[in-house]
């Protein structure tokens, strides 16, 4: 056997199976889907207004010179709530905000805005979350950073927290 | 009293949950006319991996986002594009992670070569077991 040191190869060969697989279990799950679509373009789309009284939204608005914050969100969301007040604080540091409603009611999407404010300057209504989907996004709230000539430059996923404010603003200006 | 009276209101209260109550998207349930083309269309769901349900594919999960997939995906077979397009369409969003497919790439080619290699293997140790048995 000890002459034979191939006749070791399929256990040694097992145990680093084994090992790797347990390493795999062993690591935190990520299930947070990053977009491929980071450093391209946004891919055009025009979407009608989500909500009486306000703008739609269409790929163009965010080709023409400002850099953007684009807010993937619903009035059903929790989290969307509770990031309410953090777009706000970023609004009212000038950065212009605009909003995805994903399959949203005028009306649910009025009351929504009453309650917790209206930071937008236009949302468009994604009603089978095409839009969503052509931008790589897979949930909500998500919100990207889109430079002034439309293309993506960051994606953030899940609500933006309170520490995460000046950072985003930061970036929103950092992407002239 | 009153924390009585609160747990007692709190045995009243729903847990709001995370979905719209908007109906299903146009497609995502109905059935192409066309059979051949729903028959492509269902097949290319079937590997199509779920963004919410991660472990299913789009054609078994019932999350809202898999039928608006399921939706852009025969909407798209019916207007005539090719599965393999709407799947790389799908890829350059997601990561080739979105596909139960793997494409031959750096990075899966031992996937697909391991297969092989151990069936050479066999044929390898079977062959020297097998002479060493006739020359006894």
């Amino acid at each position: 056997m000890s002459g034979r040191p191939i006749l070791w190869a399929p256990l040694v060969a097992f145990i680093l199976l084994a090992a790797f697989l347990t390493y795999g279990l062993a690591k935190p799950d990520d299930t947070n889907i990053t977009s491929k679509m980071v450093g391209a373009a946004v891919p055009p789309f025009r979407l009608p207004p989500a909500t009486p009284g306000m703008p739609g939204l269409a790929s163009a608005d965010l080709a023409a010179g400002k850099p953007h914050l684009v807010n993937i969100f619903a009035s059903w969301c929790v989290p969307c709530a509770a990031e309410a007040p953090q777009l706000r604080a970023i609004a009212d540091a000038g950065v212009p905000i605009v909003g995805i409603a994903v399959r949203d009611r005028p009306e649910a999407l009025a009351d929504f805005l009453h309650r917790y404010g209206n930071p937008y300057a236009r949302i468009g209504s994604d009603n089978a979350s095409q839009v969503q989907m052509a931008l790589g996004s897979s949930g909500v709230p998500e919100t990207f950073v889109v430079d002034g000539r439309g293309m993506i430059r960051r994606q953030t996923i899940g609500p933006i927290n309170p520490q995460d404010v000046a950072d985003t603003i930061a970036a929103v200006q950092a992407a002239r | 009293m009153r924390r009585a009276l609160i747990l007692a209101l709190l045995a009243f209260a729903t847990p709001v949950l995370a979905d719209s109550n908007m109906p299903a998207a146009p497609l995502a349930d109905v059935q192409l006319a066309d059979a051949r083309q729903e028959a492509a269309a269902t097949a290319l769901m079937e590997t199509i991996r779920c963004l919410v349900c991660q472990g299913q594919s789009i054609a078994d999960s019932n999350a809202e986002l898999a039928g608006d997939m399921r939706s852009l995906i025969r909407q798209r077979i019916a207007a005539g594009e090719r599965p393999e397009a709407i799947r790389a369409w799908l890829v350059r969003r997601y990561g080739a992670w979105v596909s139960y497919s793997p494409a031959l790439t750096p990075v899966t080619w031992p996937l697909w070569i391991a297969p092989l290699a151990f069936l050479a293997i066999g044929v390898a140790v079977a062959r020297t077991g097998l002479r060493r048995r006739r020359r006894r």
